[in-house]
């Protein structure tokens, strides 16, 4: 019941959000059902619910921790938001990139697709039946579409379609995936195969693993690695990601990297799963180191004089992705760095996104080299951007050094010294790239000033990113029990060895 | 190698009736066309009338523009005493006839395009380089489609190939024969100029392929050249209705009593098509070709695996 | 029965050729729409013994979805953007149904490699899946109209479901149906977005959407 309230009650309110006149009304209803979805995870956290729909829609230790993630992100986004939408001017204005005049979409639309998102993302990470995961993360693509395109014009235009067509073709490829899975699981009868297959279920496919045949099973697993891959954003199937991260409003920016990434990586853990309970953990294992340590490498490079600050976060995006398959890839400790790296990246992506859109705002430029003195004009979010710039680097005392050292910890312990010095080097690398231009940002002087002049900060632009980065630091000194157990037994139910 | 009596009679009735399918031809496209055009023995008046005149040739010919009609007739006399009628052998029948058929029909489409270059005008070139580009793209679809046959048939000749292709043949490899009739037909409208390939009713000569190759051709060399037209029509008509039609009882008067009426049936097709389509621009007639030899690969695929 | 199934798979190959060489978006969509219809057919001839409601219900739904509302949207976007035809595609028409014919080649040789252990409708089956499967493909990369990668969109995912029926099992019903509804917005979305680019650009030529690099 609980699981179907976390599903439903976004989607009813997505629904409704586009029927609504009033912008008031609709955006408390962004709020409040953020709120309510909160809720209900932080109910879900103390008493685990019920399986609903016989058992195809179930929270497992993996799918509270994803949906846990996602629901805070999605809160503090709304609350954002609020501010955000208050903030976006009425009516038709020029670009301050190139002078041409565009408007904003409808705020219905943008409000009801978030709400939508929310709901897809929640029956992702509810979805037991691999069929109804598809279903679920091509439902993300689609309900996200619209809200890259919420600034209408071309350039946004051309993202949002390079966003569909990549994703698109990326989980048609993946069903094709799913369908190898089906084959992997039938028996060797012929007519009779009927009573024989298994169904797509996680719980029946881990009971009956070792009647999967290998290479049906394999393939099935490259294939729903590449197809959700291409979502997840691995290099070299992360081409849409720059475009779309960059050009989506900030808000929507944060929840794409923070929330949706994760999502989809869902998807590959749980190919994972089914895959290690049939004693193919190796060659799955291979293929994530593979792909992860390509990521970091394509991403650093791209960092390195990167002149659009938000395509540098988007890159980074694609880097952490990378970081999360290696750790997943290297299994035993590696698996739980990469779980709890995924809290700790969504968190601090996110704050980084909200506070882009503060300076956005109010500076009217994603230029690197025009953002200057961030510290004097924006003090807040200024202090803010600097701090998520050593978080995301992985410096401590922020989150995400604790979860890389765990990686790297993994690589030095499995005797993996080439992919450890490969992954220290790629790292520094993206340190490096990203140090010029948030040090220019945040403390340079002698560029022009902002075009408004400085006042003080909204407190709902500010309170946001501020709660995000909080969290972040706390979480570098000290992580919880209750969530260091709940990812253990996360990266215990992927039976990585 | 074996030679049949009773399929002798093929030849001349070939030869007979051709005219009678090219009248059939016209008489549809003005029956679409709200006219009552042609009797249907008109081109046996043409030919008759054309027998009758005299020849002038021009001195920059040579004994080349001569042979090519009658070289040209020869080839396809030729090769009708190797195409099947009516579900009985042909007058010539052996073991990998259908590569000799092909190059009997290519023989005579390179004597008339040699005429053509001989006059050493420059329209003649023209349709002369136009004509051998189109069939250069239809061999493939040819060749192709009746390589799936044999194999289909088992059988290296096309008396073998045709006369096993019954109601039964057509039950288990329908697919199979379908696309390779399908290809056939298109072989058939390009061969003969026919639309959506080339306009024979047409007298412009920029839009020309076949006509221009032949227009400075008269009286008995013209009447030749128009037999072996009608003659061409008849030969790679008995190929496609020897697959559409699987009627093989092994009586001879019913088997060619279907065949005719098969033959009878294509005129009236090829009118149909003729009326209702637009002759394709040149540069799209590849790809129709290709189109065709693209379902013909496809047969060919279907029966080798 | 069996030869029913053939006849259908055939027809379906050669849907796949119409579009390679097609140049008329028309004749495009209306390849796109005959497939459904095929496949629906499909669905229908490859029980044994009567259809099952599910069966029933799946294949009228998928024939009315993808026969007529898909076309019917393309239409639109179509009439909207007005274009005729692919302007210069990246790799032309002769060499496009060239290539497919050698993927055909390709599609058998592998379909006879991978035998499918619990059994198919038919030997066809699985070369025609993934002939269809490498058409899609070929037709999104090789197309600059975003109207055309949207029926290669489409054409990839009838290959993927011609592999899904190729075994004796079926899906679970609300399966199905999701993967159905999410194919039909996906289409709804990229055809309001096609409507956006050629309102924006003038055209909807994708390889001239460069604007953002690096």
């Amino acid at each position: 019941m609980l699981v179907l309230a976390l599903v439903l009650i976004p989607a009813a309110a997505g629904a409704a959000a586009f029927a609504i006149r009033s912008d008031a009304v609709r955006r408390a209803l962004l709020v409040a059902t953020a709120v309510l979805h909160a809720a209900l995870t932080l109910a879900a956290w103390m008493r685990r619910p019920a399986p609903a729909l016989g058992g195809w829609l179930f929270l497992d230790a993996l799918g509270l921790l994803f949906l846990s993630i996602t629901s805070a992100l999605f809160l503090v986004a709304a609350v954002y938001a609020v501010g955000y939408l208050r903030r976006e001017a009425r009516g038709s204005r020029p670009d301050f990139q190139e002078g041409v005049f565009f408007s904003n979409a409808p705020e219905a639309i943008f409000t009801g697709c978030l709400l939508l998102f929310l709901a897809t993302m929640s029956l992702v990470t509810a979805s037991q039946h691999l069929g109804i995961l598809w279903v679920a993360i091509e439902a993300t693509t689609l309900a996200s579409a619209p809200l890259i395109y919420f600034h209408r014009h071309h350039r946004s235009l051309e993202a949002t379609w390079k966003y569909l067509m990549i994703c698109s073709v990326g989980i048609a490829l993946s069903l094709l995936g799913n369908f190898f899975l089906a084959v992997a699981g039938t028996g060797l009868a012929g007519e009779g195969a009927a009573a024989a297959r298994v169904p797509l279920v996680i719980g029946d496919l881990l009971a009956r693993a070792g009647s999967l045949q290998t290479q049906w099973l394999k393939a099935a697993f490259l294939f729903l690695l590449v197809g959700y891959g291409t979502k997840m954003g691995l290099a070299p199937l992360h081409t849409w990601l720059p475009d779309a991260h960059s050009e989506a409003p900030s808000v929507v920016s944060a929840l794409l990297s923070g929330a949706l990434l994760n999502c989809a990586a869902l998807g590959i853990l749980r190919a994972l799963q089914v895959c290690a309970a049939a004693g193919q953990a190796a060659f799955c294992q291979d293929l994530l180191v593979g792909f992860g340590l390509i990521s970091m490498g394509i991403a650093a490079v791209f960092l390195i004089g990167q002149p659009d600050y938000k395509r540098m976060l988007a890159y980074s995006s694609v880097e952490h992705m990378g970081i999360l398959a290696l750790g997943v890839g290297l299994g035993g400790a590696g698996g739980f760095g990469a779980l709890l790296h995924a809290v700790n990246h969504s968190l601090t992506k996110g704050m980084l996104f909200l506070l882009s859109g503060n300076i956005l705002a109010a500076y009217n430029s994603k230029s690197t080299t025009d953002v200057r003195g961030l510290v004097r004009v924006l003090p807040l979010s200024g202090v803010l951007w600097f701090a998520g710039f050593l978080a995301i680097t992985g410096s401590p005392p922020f989150g995400p050094f604790l979860s890389e050292f765990t990686i790297l910890k993994a690589a030095i312990d499995g005797g993996r010294a080439g992919v450890a010095a490969a992954y220290l080097v790629m790292l520094a690398v993206a340190f490096v790239g990203m140090a010029g231009a948030f040090l220019r940002m945040t403390q340079g002087g002698g560029a022009p000033g902002p075009a408004r002049p400085v006042r003080r900060e909204a407190l709902l632009a500010i309170a946001p990113p501020a709660a995000l980065g909080v969290l972040v630091l706390l979480l570098g000194l000290y992580v919880p029990p209750a969530l260091r157990d709940a990812i253990l037994a996360a990266s215990r139910a992927i039976g990585l060895k | 190698m074996s030679v049949h009596a009773v399929s002798f009679l093929s030849l001349p009735a070939a030869l007979l009736l051709a005219p009678l399918l090219a009248g059939i031809v016209n008489r549809t496209k003005a029956f679409f066309a709200g006219r009552t055009g042609q009797p249907l023995l008109q081109r046996y008046h043409d030919l008759a009338k054309l027998f009758r005149k005299g020849t002038v040739y021009s001195r920059t010919t040579t004994w080349v523009f001569r042979a090519g009609p009658v070289v040209g007739l020869a080839a396809l006399l030729a090769a009708m005493a190797l195409v099947p009628v009516a579900g009985g052998p042909a007058s010539l029948a052996f073991s990998g006839d259908l590569v000799l058929f092909a190059y009997l029909l290519g023989l005579a489409r390179f004597a008339t395009v040699l005429a053509a270059l001989d006059t050493g005008s420059s329209f003649e070139g023209m349709g002369a380089s136009r004509e051998v580009q189109f069939a250069a793209l239809a061999e493939p679809a040819l060749l192709l489609g009746l390589a799936a046959i044999a194999r289909e048939t088992g059988s290296l000749s096309l008396s073998g190939m045709l006369g096993t292709i019954t109601g039964g043949a057509w039950a288990s490899a329908g697919p199979v024969l379908a696309l390779v009739a399908a290809a056939l037909l298109v072989v058939f409208l390009a061969e003969n100029a026919r639309i959506p390939f080339d306009d024979p009713t047409t007298h412009l000569e920029l839009t020309m392929v076949h006509e221009v190759m032949v227009l400075d051709h008269g009286g008995p060399d013209l009447a030749l050249i128009e037999t072996a037209s009608a003659l061409k029509l008849w030969i790679l008509g008995s190929l496609v209705v020897g697959i559409l039609v699987p009627v093989r009882t092994g009586r001879p008067w019913l088997d060619a009593g279907a065949f005719l009426a098969g033959m009878a049936a294509l005129g009236v097709i090829t009118g149909i098509v003729e009326s209702s389509m637009a002759r394709l621009r040149l540069s799209a007639v590849p790809q129709l070709l290709v189109g065709a030899g693209a379902l013909s690969a496809l047969a060919l695929m279907l029966v080798l695996w | 029965m069996a030869s029913w199934i053939d006849s259908a798979l055939v027809l379906l190959i050669l849907t796949n050729l119409m579009l390679l060489g097609s140049s008329r978006i028309r004749t495009c969509i209306r390849a796109v729409a005959a497939q459904g219809i095929v496949l629906g057919l499909l669905a229908l001839v490859a029980h044994r013994g009567a259809p099952s409601l599910h069966t029933l219900l799946l294949a009228v739904g998928g024939m009315g979805l993808k026969g007529l509302l898909f076309p019917w949207l393309l239409f639109r976007a179509r009439r909207e953007a007005n274009v005729r035809r692919e302007p210069r595609p990246f790799v032309g028409y002769q060499a496009s149904i060239v290539a497919g014919t050698v993927a055909m080649g390709v599609s058998l040789w592998l379909g006879a490699r991978l035998p499918l252990p619990g059994g198919v409708i038919s030997p066809l089956v699985v070369p025609a899946a993934l002939f269809t499967i490498l058409c899609g493909l070929f037709l999104m990369v090789s197309r600059k109209t975003a109207l055309m990668q949207v029926v290669g969109y489409l054409v990839l995912e009838n290959g993927i479901y011609v592999f899904g029926a190729a075994g004796v099992q079926e899906a679970p019903l609300l399966v199905e149906l999701g993967v159905l509804l999410d194919v039909f917005v996906a289409v709804f979305v990229m055809g309001i977005t096609i409507f956006h680019i050629s309102r924006q650009f003038d055209h909807i030529e994708t390889d001239r959407l460069a604007d953002l690099k690096e």
